[in-house]
């Protein structure tokens, strides 16, 4: 008996939406197995994992709190993704995107006025927008791979922020530690909802989630970017510049995970030190998959990735597994999700034993 | 009790569990946590405190009831962990990173009655005390070691970033190795990383390459150590006794003693009269220690090293002893003297003996 995956003439539209959601379920099915094997009480594990980091006023506050940067930055990356365009890289435009809003917030340490809150997020998405031209040039002018180039910079920005930090921007009451000042009370997002953490940074993530819907769904730019990424000739046909698409798709990431990287340090952080960002770049990634490149789906996406986390935390205090729980639950749900697509978008045919004909096999 | 309007439900909550906890204090037990930077792992820095923690809970028993997260970001994510630890009533937590600090100082506001205790760093509160050890004294003493077993009077130092801390080991080391070797050298290499095994190792067999036969590190993996055990020559570890990741390699190494100081400060809280600490400990304290000498050390260079071990906890030796010069040939404590406390926390060069160029800032 051999298995063979056949393309499914017409994937199910409704089964697309849905995978994430089965792949939620198989998730759940999984770690119920995990935390079994483990010795560990299923129920009382699933409630410590899931239910009680948001059980709280303050557990919901962080809920959403550590979500706004991912949402921000997924919603960004799927704009690219949507058109073939990959950005791996958004972990390097978020640090550049600290650099210069939380540099702005070092230069002017006087500040008072509320606008400039407001400039140093345009300093910050104009911080992540020039870091993502740097691949999108390489891209158009000498057709690099951006996946690539994005990427290598992220290691390059980690050790520009790592140098300032540690040289001309330390604080210089800091006993050479390497951090800056804290930024003045100007320079740092109003909290939402005292005494919790959740700052105005998440009205901007949903204002930028709420342009990036607009632009993906009803702008004719976006319908354009979406036929450049199924079918790339037929959007040449139609005379729809794909050096655009490129420049549109990798600025748009950059721009949004520079905008979360003034989120961290002009919110629950405060300041710039060497490490500014969790990651937040990269998990991003999995968020826009999961919420299928969609802004919408991207909101909900990115509340489960962050409940995830949470869970991770909270599940070493309760049930005193290790850290590791956290990477094993996202690489579940990122595994369910890919396996439901596949199924999603092939059949799976079973086929007698007898090998077949070489020339078949070879083609 | 007068509570400030804009404290939240769940402190009023942790305040009232804490009164009532005060009256039942015999039976209940101390509830501590702990929060670690990387995961626990089997050597380095977070291990070292996860032994420590051990080791108080070993002497403490039933009357304290410990809870660590390991992996926690320094950053947005550890202030969260901290007030988790702090709303879920434990009363004295520990947060054992620099990057901690303006976290740990942001929650203790809002938890006047937890105590928080943060590893090295200077901010400190009503509630909040730092503790941090004198791992260059520890550094000395594996220099003596590594001074007398070189033949090739060249060292190699794996380091992670030129902030003090880093600088006062490689100078003390070789002030170490001087001691007993006037023609040692030490060659030191960057990796921009506390952890980075990758890097680690690269730089440890460029520094062999160039000379070394004695690699000391400054970062957290035992990658050096491995390298210098496959290359056939000694390695110094740290934090952690890495003697199982180089058997032949590893002479020793200097390594945090955490137990102790964690057993006597759960004691205090229990007893009620914990005040936030602030100490630098080191030798004398049982805060740094080496690790087992490796029985290819001979018996003369194990005596000294013993000697020299019981005049720094005498404080008849001081590692930086005047005269110190540093490499330009500028005296920076004169003789007679020791370096004061406040310079050695701004360190900012190299001593003499040591090869090549500070990173400009």
């Amino acid at each position: 008996m051999r298995l063979r995956l056949e393309a499914r003439p017409a994937p199910s539209r409704a089964m697309r939406y849905l995978s994430p959601l089965v792949a939620t379920a198989l998730t759940v099915v999984a770690g119920f197995i995990v935390f079994s094997g483990l010795g560990r009480e299923p129920l009382a594990a699933f409630h410590a994992f899931f239910v009680r980091p948001v059980s709280s006023l303050n557990g919901l506050a962080e809920l959403v709190l550590k979500a706004s940067p991912l949402m921000l930055i997924a919603t960004g990356l799927a704009i690219g993704y949507r058109a073939n365009v990959w950005n791996i890289g958004a972990e390097g435009q978020l640090i550049l995107g600290a650099i210069f809003g939380g540099g702005l917030a070092l230069a002017f340490p006087g500040a008072e006025s509320r606008w400039f809150l407001v400039l140093m997020v345009l300093a910050g998405a104009t911080g992540g927008l020039l870091w993502a031209a740097i691949p999108a040039l390489l891209r158009n002018r000498f057709n690099t791979n951006e996946i690539l180039v994005s990427l290598m910079l992220v290691y390059v920005a980690t050790l520009l922020l790592s140098y300032l930090v540690h040289g001309p921007w330390r604080d210089p009451q800091g006993f050479n530690f390497p951090q800056s000042r804290m930024f003045a009370d100007a320079a740092l997002y109003p909290i939402l909802a005292e005494p919790t953490r959740l700052n105005a940074g998440f009205l901007v993530a949903l204002g930028a989630v709420a342009c990036g819907w607009l632009f993906i769904e009803r702008s004719f730019l976006g319908y354009q970017m979406r036929v450049a990424g199924l079918a790339e000739a037929a959007a040449r046909y139609a005379g729809f510049s794909s050096g655009r698409t490129v420049w549109i798709g990798m600025l748009a990431g950059g721009a949004a995970a520079g905008i979360a990287g003034v989120g961290e340090v002009a919110g629950p952080i405060g300041q710039l030190t060497s490490s500014v960002s969790p990651g937040y770049g990269f998990a991003a990634i999995i968020v826009a998959f999961v919420g299928r490149l969609n802004p919408v789906g991207i909101v909900f996406a990115s509340l489960l990735m962050s409940l995830l986390y949470l869970g991770g935390e909270s599940a070493q205090m309760e049930l005193r597994l290790p850290s590791a729980i956290t990477g094993l639950f996202q690489g579940m749900l990122l595994f369910f999700l890919l396996g439901s697509d596949v199924l999603v978008h092939y059949r799976v045919r079973l086929l007698p034993r007898a090998p077949a004909p070489r020339e078949e096999a070879a083609a | 009790m007068h509570m400030p309007s804009n404290f939240g439900k769940a402190i009023i909550g942790a305040a009232l569990a804490l009164a009532l906890a005060g009256g039942a204090a015999a039976q209940q037990p101390l509830k501590i946590g702990f929060v670690y930077v990387t995961p626990i792992g089997s050597a380095g820095w977070t291990f070292q405190h996860e032994l420590g923690r051990r080791e108080m809970e070993k002497a403490l028993g039933a009357k304290v009831a410990t809870k660590h997260v390991e992996n926690v970001a320094e950053g947005a994510d550890a202030e969260r962990v901290i007030r988790e630890l702090a709303t879920s009533g434990h009363t004295l937590v520990f947060t054992t990173s620099f990057g901690y600090m303006n976290p740990t100082i942001k929650v203790a506001k809002s938890f006047p009655k937890v105590a928080f205790e943060h590893a090295t760093g200077y901010k400190r509160d009503t509630n909040v005390g730092t503790y941090n050890a004198r791992f260059y004294e520890g550094r000395y003493l594996t220099g003596i070691v590594a001074g007398k077993m070189t033949k090739s009077n060249v060292a190699g130092y794996v380091a992670a970033f030129p902030i003090p801390e880093v600088l006062q080991g490689i100078n003390a080391f070789t002030r170490g190795m001087r001691s007993v070797n006037p023609k040692a050298e030490v060659k030191v290499i960057w990796v921009n990383s506390w952890y980075d095994p990758g890097r680690e190792r690269e730089a440890a067999t460029t520094l062999i390459s160039q000379g070394a036969d004695v690699i000391a590190q400054h970062t957290d993996s035992t990658a050096p150590v491995q390298a210098a055990e496959d290359k056939g020559v000694y390695a110094i570890g740290y934090h952690s006794d890495m003697s199982k990741f180089g058997p032949k390699a590893h002479l020793t190494a200097s390594t945090h003693q955490w137990g102790a100081f964690y057993t006597k400060v759960a004691q205090d809280a229990l007893a009620g009269k914990h005040k936030p600490s602030n100490l630098w400990g080191g030798i004398k304290d049982g805060m740094v220690k080496l690790a087992p000498i490796n029985p290819v050390v001979p018996k003369e260079v194990q005596d000294m090293v013993a000697k020299a071990e019981a005049d720094l906890r005498s404080g008849k030796l001081h590692a930086f002893a005047g005269p110190v010069k540093d490499q330009a040939g500028k005296v920076r404590v004169p003789a007679g003297k020791s370096m004061p406390d406040d310079q050695l926390a701004a360190m900012d060069y190299y001593v003499e003996g040591v090869q090549g160029q500070l990173p400009k800032k």
